[in-house]
């Protein structure tokens, strides 16, 4: 093996582990058993069923204030993880604090309005984060939440974040 | 049906009366909301329901904290917490309804929950129509005048049958 390819699935190995750092370190994120799988630097948020998430139980369906909780979550942590990687990507003082647990202040949730479009089953339910846009103080963000199907959406958010004060955007 | 349903669905209304007598026995602790796996899950509790006004609260506890660094609780559990209040308000309405889903809901979150307080969430569904209630709702820790976050939303109605004359 190249030293070079040694140096790449390190560094994957590196990002996958600061990922699951980044969502561990929120509680409310083990509460539901919230996870992320990563490609490039899209995050796709994965929520495994269980009982405690159940709103009705005669359907059985999820609580929307959990599918609600899932989609700001996914967003939340896109925004973080959006700027752990440009902090990793740029290597400064920053990056080094990252690697030792030190991460940047979340963004804070401004407004959201959440759709409803279909029950929640008990069943594993996925959601990804579209940034609209990523401002210096604001970000927009559109979250969509979905079970068996991606064209078949069970939730959508969207929403306005307000920046932690002192890191940059890409606009 | 679609979304967040609240209520008893193909099991009636039971589910909610059961909840809301419990509610008028609670005093001021309120009901746990043993009917709502996650309300339990959360430590969700409903004080009143009644009227088309509902007020539930979740007490603070280390396990929903969004910010580690503050302590603040996540905005999602202010959003189930502002849905179930919403929902609970659409249920205590003045109308027979077998359940009702959370079409949509818009939060505003006004400031952080202080961290180590309860948050409530009192609710009123404003406006019935044939098959949509309009509710909103605030959630504020002790003065609901300063709130933690506001809600508005849409919710659709699942009407019981009325019931065929006697024969």
């Amino acid at each position: 093996m190249s030293p070079v390819r040694t140096s790449a699935a390190g560094q994957q190995a590196e990002r996958d582990a600061l990922l699951e750092r980044l969502t561990d370190s929120v509680p409310y994120n083990r509460l539901l058993g919230v996870r992320f799988d990563r490609l490039g630097d899209e995050l796709t948020g994965r929520m495994a069923f269980r009982d405690g998430l159940i709103g009705n139980p005669v359907l059985p369906a999820l609580h929307g204030g959990v599918t609600g909780s899932f989609l700001e979550i996914t967003g939340l942590m896109q925004l973080a993880w959006d700027q752990v990687l440009a902090a990793l990507e740029a290597g400064d003082a920053d990056a080094d604090g990252i690697r030792a647990g030190r991460f940047p202040p979340y963004p804070k949730t401004i407004d959201v309005t959440i759709d409803y479009l279909r029950s929640g089953r008990p069943r594993e339910t996925f959601a990804r984060a579209t940034v609209q846009k990523a401002g210096r103080r604001v970000a927009n963000l559109h979250v969509e939440a979905w079970q068996e199907s991606r064209s078949r959406p069970i939730a959508m958010l969207r929403g306005n974040f307000l920046m932690p004060v002192g890191t940059a955007g890409a606009h | 049906m679609s979304g967040a349903e609240q209520g008893g669905g193909a099991e009636g209304p039971d589910r909610f009366s059961v909840i809301r007598e419990a509610a008028a026995d609670a005093g001021a602790e309120g009901a746990l909301m043993t009917g709502l796996p996650f309300g339990r899950e959360i430590g969700m509790r409903l004080h009143s329901a009644e009227g088309g006004v509902a007020v539930v609260s979740v007490p603070y506890d280390a396990r929903l904290v969004g910010d580690p660094e503050t302590g603040v609780l996540h905005g999602g559990v202010i959003t189930a917490l502002l849905d179930t209040a919403c929902g609970w308000s659409v249920m205590a309405a003045p109308v027979k309804l077998l359940s009702t889903a959370t079409l949509d809901l818009r939060i505003d979150y006004m400031r952080p929950a202080t961290a180590g307080e309860t948050v409530f969430a009192r609710a009123e569904c404003y406006r019935l129509t044939r098959s949509i209630a309009f509710a909103r709702a605030v959630a504020y820790h002790g003065d609901p005048e300063d709130p933690v976050a506001t809600a508005q939303g849409a919710f659709i109605l699942d009407r019981a049958p009325a019931k065929e004359a006697a024969g």
